[in-house]
């Protein structure tokens, strides 16, 4: 459903909405993934990223991104000085990680380390400042960053979802959208859950508690 | 939100109220928000919008790779012209301003994109150099704009990657025409043939700039499709109307934009950016940001 506020907004440090506001929201999410600022990262670029994003400040967005800037934040204009003022070691590599249509020329793979924590991201900024996470430690997922996040892979079981979703909404968190999906009966299932408020470190740990659980990850909000 | 300008103007008419009105309701609905928060949203936007002028009037700003900057403040305190101390210059010099700001990674609002911010902002905070207009007033024309947007994002195309130029700072051009109508004291009536002469006007507009970056000519395509905008309301203001109705127009801009080839799409492939000395200046200013 388009939005009035989706047209006269986001309110964004330039110059566009795909290379720079995209770019730093998918930085975001990077971070998140770690929990806080990454003390490593290697970014890879691809596509029309790689070739036209130092023009468009699309590794200061990147970066300003895993320091915890959002696309309004006029930092993101000093965030690679930021970055080697705090000693941190982000890392720049172009690279082409396949062809189009199935790869978007805007795509980013980041890779993010923080203590004992490391993972590694797939992410294209689709215009307008719209994201999509495609992949997160070799998981195909589809994250937008519109809403607050659950992502997990879990044994098909019967009752899974009416456990998860019991879980929820006993931690008060209404379940906006879910998807699932599994590549054959008694496979993986993928899961996708967007709720409408930040999920706390409890329900995290509740989720990954669960035996069947394999892997879970909360990813916050980062725009729409 | 409406899917067509030919509802939203006939709901308006139908119930005596504007096209902000009618489209605030209906974003109201939709999105499970107050009406006064929606506006609350849309005032912050402007005073985003106002910040964005004054920076970039300044003429301190530069772009990143150097090749756009400082002359919006050229139109402010440089040599007359024929449209000296005209509301067209205001426009002009704003839309300009906006634009050199979001080049040089300053703080804007996309409305509709990055690409096209300065046209709105130019166009109502030109006006508003020069005519009284209450703040409400300013944004209500902001959320008639948004209604015009909408329905170019369900219709056709806001992307220049997608639509060409005439998808960014075209679409921009109709919903400043059709905001500053309304602005002005138009009739929902009015509104439609502003943003149906805006839209016309640039269609077939491709999407070319130097080295791919927003710079040029988008911070002049600011300019023009500003220009278009405040000629598309002095003659909706006039009383002259567009004989193919504003929602036909915009499923043209669609159509032309599917059928544009690649090259005129955000690509750098053709248009200016293939000029021998498009070509020149993006290889000369990308290896210098390379070494900053
Ligand atoms: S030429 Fe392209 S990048 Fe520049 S304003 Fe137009 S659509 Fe945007």
């Amino acid at each position: 459903m388009v939005s009035l506020l989706d047209i006269i907004g986001p309110v964004m440090v330039g110059p566009s909405s795909s290379h720079t506001a995209g770019a730093c929201r998918l930085g975001l999410i990077a971070r998140d993934l770690v929990a806080g600022t990454p003390e490593r990262a290697l970014i890879e670029l691809h596509g029309s990223f790689a070739r036209t994003g130092e023009g468009h400040g699309t590794d200061k967005a990147i970066v300003g991104g895993l320091l915890g800037f959002r696309p309004d934040d006029e930092r993101l204009r000093d965030a690679l000085q930021i970055m080697e003022r705090e000693g941190l070691d982000f890392r720049f590599e172009k690279t082409t990680l396949g062809d189009e249509p199935a790869v978007h020329p805007n795509t980013v793979r980041i890779t993010v380390h923080r203590a004992h924590r490391h993972h590694v991201m797939l992410g294209a900024s689709l215009g307008a400042g719209r994201i999509r996470v495609s992949e997160i430690d070799g998981y195909p997922v589809e994250v937008d960053g519109s809403h607050h996040t659950i992502v997990m892979v879990a044994e098909d079981i019967k009752g899974s979802i009416a456990r998860i979703a019991g879980l929820l909404s006993e931690a008060d968190l209404n379940i906006a959208t879910l998807r699932l999906s599994r590549k054959h009966r008694g496979g993986d299932a993928f899961m996708v859950i967007e709720v409408d408020e930040r999920p706390t470190d409890a329900v995290g740990a509740a989720l990954k508690a669960l035996p069947w659980v394999r892997w879970t990850h909360r990813i916050e909000k980062v725009g729409g | 939100m409406y899917h067509s300008l030919r509802e939203a103007i006939a709901d308006a008419e139908g119930r005596g109220i504007s096209l902000a009105t009618a489209a605030l309701d209906i974003e109201s609905r939709d999105q499970g928000r107050p009406v006064a928060e929606i506006r609350e949203a849309l005032r912050r936007a402007l005073h985003v919008m106002r910040g964005a002028v004054e920076q970039g009037l300044t003429g301190d700003r530069r772009s990143n790779s150097g090749l756009v900057g400082g002359d919006a403040a050229k139109l402010r305190t440089g040599p007359a012209g024929p449209l000296a101390g005209t509301v067209f210059r205001e426009v002009l010099m704003r839309a300009i301003a906006v634009q050199e700001v979001n080049a040089a990674m300053g703080i804007i609002v996309a409305a509709p994109t990055a690409g096209g911010a300065g046209v709105l902002p130019g166009v109502l905070l030109g006006l508003a150099a020069k005519h009284d207009l209450s703040e409400d007033a300013m944004v209500d024309a902001l959320a008639t704009a948004g209604l015009i947007g909408a329905v170019v994002a369900q219709r056709a195309s806001l992307s220049g990657a997608e639509g060409g130029c005439q998808a960014e700072t075209g679409a921009a051009a109709g919903m400043a025409a059709g905001a500053a109508t309304q602005l002005l004291g138009g009739t929902p009536a009015q509104v439609g043939h502003a943003v149906a002469l805006a839209q016309q006007g640039t269609l077939g507009l491709v999407c070319d700039p130097l080295g791919g970056l927003v710079e040029l000519p988008c911070v002049f395509r600011n300019a023009t499709g500003a220009a278009i905008a405040l000629a598309a309301v002095e003659m909706a203001m006039a009383g002259i109307t567009f004989a193919i109705p504003a929602d036909e127009v915009i499923d043209t801009m669609g159509e032309i934009g599917r059928e544009m080839d690649v090259r005129y799409r955000e690509t750098a492939g053709g248009g200016l950016a293939a000029t021998p000395t498009g070509r020149r200046l993006a290889k000369e200013r990308l290896t210098q940001i390379k070494r900053a």
